[in-house]
């Protein structure tokens, strides 16, 4: 089985630096209080991720519990239908709670029990970040309490009760705007006042140091198989691999692993909403600039005077106005190119994958089976095109409906 | 050296402990916001500190979270915060100082947000969330303006940490009297450690206690160790309840910075 973690001295996956760095990315923007915690946090994870018990336990968990590792999927109907290159999923629809926030939840709670804590926290948005937190805790026993916002626990009442069966604890949070960036506000809140036994398990590539490295080394499994599953199957690397991008923690999963292979074409699709205007998208790395939220300085999207703008997708997942620090170094790197689909090419695109191949993708990863489909039907059918398939559609086709029903 | 500075060195030489109320700019309004630093003066608050209302506020407990996101669907800024503390009477009375979160001097530009408060004649600023690898660049454009610079310690930061953060503070450092976010609590404030820390790197620099202190005891007991006590909590809600009923803020608010400040006051009749 590929390994869980990056391999030891692993050059192709660096870290940020001594000071969190991404270049000039990332960083530990955070009330003092934290500080401690973080440093705690980051000498624990240095310390587990040299260590090959630790490495061997989460592997174990990955391949017995989660399902791992996660097939790889050649479309080919969908492949015949668009004429262009073949198109190949990367399953993380198929790993346990239907999503990939599941290796990073299973990684960080492990972590958290080798610290000795006995209490996780946790924000989320759509839900499917706090079902794979309360999963993990449920499996080692861990006391969970999941910050959601009140909009989104009324939007997505299924995820709410996933959870409590789980026995986690869902606290409706009815501050700001009551969506995910006040979800993650009141989740550092607690942080403050409960470091001692608590630790928070963040759900994306962001927030201070070292957070964007542990949850992209978390979700790199995803590249790692990926890439080796290309080489053993065709032989060679694809020549492009798309993710959609929220907080990005999917997409720097399986880009991370790709960087250093100059030959492939890494594309992160955001979300484009139902216009450009600010307000009516999620894309920061696409309309935003550097800016300062939750701890890193990374693309956001802000008025003039620095204040988080309010931001839309029909995707819940990717409904976020900011985004992990290496993806804003990798688009100034131009290593990545980064793009958009809007609400309504993301609702084609479901469709068209359930259609022609029998799988319903979420809506976040609907974003990226858009784009995919716009790049491959410009290549030549010996071209390989890989869509990261971050998770299914389940959750979704209650709000498809509908929305299909106003259309 | 700059005002703040020179208050708490006039206060340490009298004795007397300082009580810095905080107030969120425009709560209830900024024209409120201006009466009621005016008020504080009045009852012998020599320094206030005036919270930028900022989106996304994760050192402060609910109290103050409201009050800031009620202040921006007011449609409160920075700048419009700027104008009104530069058209007070005397902007020395009390000195002022911002606390401002690093996601608004990043977006305005440091040399751009320095500047204006410097022209709304600020004493200084304090920014509760700066990642301390670029706070030299925000005290240096500080120290040039004439600002005084404060940053936040924690009771969990030790060592060489301990040493860069006393290093970048220039008016006065902001100790926080506990862990977590701001608000009322029951306990006295737990300082002498931290205090005793800080003064070992540097006996000089004023230490203002924040977090937690709401009542004259508390004020006291702060002041047992650190120069000033940041009262911020109990204020806010004070404000929100006086707003609730109808009535202006700033006769009660004036009321309870009296009794705060006698209690700081206080100290130098028994030293």
């Amino acid at each position: 089985m590929t390994s869980a973690l990056p391999v030891a001295g692993d050059q192709t996956l660096p870290g940020a630096d001594a000071d969190g760095r991404f270049g000039r990315f990332g960083g530990r923007y955070v009330p003092e209080t934290l500080v401690a915690a973080l440093d705690e946090l980051a000498a624990a994870y240095a310390e587990a991720r040299r260590d090959p018990s630790f490495r061997d336990e989460v592997e174990r968990l990955l391949r017995e519990f989660v399902g791992r590792p996660t097939q790889l999927t050649v479309a080919t109907r969908l492949s015949h239908e668009i004429g262009g290159a073949t198109i190949v999923l990367k399953r993380e629809d198929l790993a346990h709670t239907g999503a990939h926030k599941i290796n990073n939840t299973i990684g960080q709670a492990l972590l958290a029990k080798r610290m000795g804590k006995t209490r996780i926290i946790a924000e989320t948005g759509a839900g499917q970040h706090g079902v794979a937190t309360a999963t993990a805790c449920a499996k080692f026993g861990l006391a969970c309490e999941v910050y959601m916002g009140a909009e989104d626990v009324r939007r997505q009442a299924l995820n709410v009760f996933r959870m409590r069966l789980m026995g986690a604890t869902v606290h409706e949070v009815t501050t700001g705007s009551r969506t995910l960036k006040d979800a993650t506000n009141e989740a550092m809140r607690d942080w403050m006042g409960s470091v001692g036994k608590t630790h928070y398990i963040l759900g994306s590539v962001v927030g201070p140091h070292p957070f964007p490295t542990i949850v992209r080394d978390f979700q790199s499994v995803i590249g790692r198989e990926c890439r080796s599953q290309c080489l053993e199957r065709f032989g060679r690397l694809p020549d492009v691999v798309v993710a959609c991008v929220g907080g990005g923690s999917n997409a720097a999963g399986i880009f991370a692993p790709f960087v250093a292979d100059q030959s492939v074409k890494l594309v992160g699709v955001e979300a484009g909403g139902r216009g450009t205007a600010q307000g009516d998208h999620a894309a920061p790395l696409s309309f935003g600039q550097p800016g300062v939220l939750h701890g890193s300085l990374s693309y956001v999207l802000q008025d003039r005077f620095g204040q988080t703008a309010d931001v839309h997708s029909c995707s819940a997942g990717l409904d976020y106005p900011g985004v992990g620090p290496e993806h804003s170094y990798w688009k100034d790197s131009g290593r990545v190119d980064y793009t958009y689909a809007t609400d309504a090419d993301a609702l084609s695109a479901f469709q068209l994958l359930a259609r022609t191949e029998g799988i319903i993708p979420a809506l976040e990863t609907s974003h990226a089976v858009h784009s995919a489909i716009s790049i491959a039907r410009t290549l030549p059918r010996d071209a390989l095109v890989v869509i990261n398939v971050s998770g299914r559609g389940d959750k979704d086709v209650q709000e498809v409906m509908r929305l299909l029903g106003a259309r | 050296m700059n005002t703040i500075r020179e208050i708490f060195e006039s206060a340490r030489r009298t004795g007397r402990g300082l009580v810095l109320p905080f107030f969120t700019a425009g709560d209830p309004d900024l024209s409120t916001t201006v009466r009621l630093l005016d008020a504080a003066a009045e009852v012998g608050v020599e320094i206030a500190e005036v919270g930028i209302p900022f989106s996304d506020p994760i050192a402060d407990g609910p109290i103050i979270a409201e009050s800031m996101h009620e202040a921006l669907v007011r449609g409160v800024t920075p700048s419009a915060t700027f104008e009104a503390l530069a058209a007070r009477r005397d902007p020395a009375r009390p000195a002022t100082v911002a606390m401002v979160s690093m996601s608004i001097v990043h977006r305005m530009g440091v040399d751009a947000f320095v500047a204006s408060a410097a022209r709304a004649r600020l004493a200084g600023l304090i920014v509760p969330d700066i990642d301390l690898t670029v706070a030299g660049e925000l005290t240096a454009r500080c120290d040039a303006a004439n600002l005084a610079c404060a940053y936040l310690v924690a009771p969990t930061t030790t060592g060489e940490r301990l040493r860069r953060v006393v290093s970048q503070c220039r008016g006065f450092v902001y100790l926080l009297a506990r862990a977590g976010v701001t608000g009322e609590s029951s306990g006295l404030p737990e300082i002498a450690g931290q205090v005793a820390a800080i003064r070992a790197i540097d006996s000089t620099l004023p230490i203002a206690a924040g977090f937690g202190i709401a009542t004259p005891e508390q004020v006291r007991a702060a002041l047992e160790h650190a120069d000033g006590a940041i009262v911020g909590s109990a204020i806010v809600r004070r404000i929100g309840a006086e707003r609730a009923a109808h009535r202006d803020p700033v006769p009660a608010v004036r009321e309870m910075l009296a009794s705060l400040v006698a209690a700081g006051a206080a100290r130098g009749a028994r030293a």
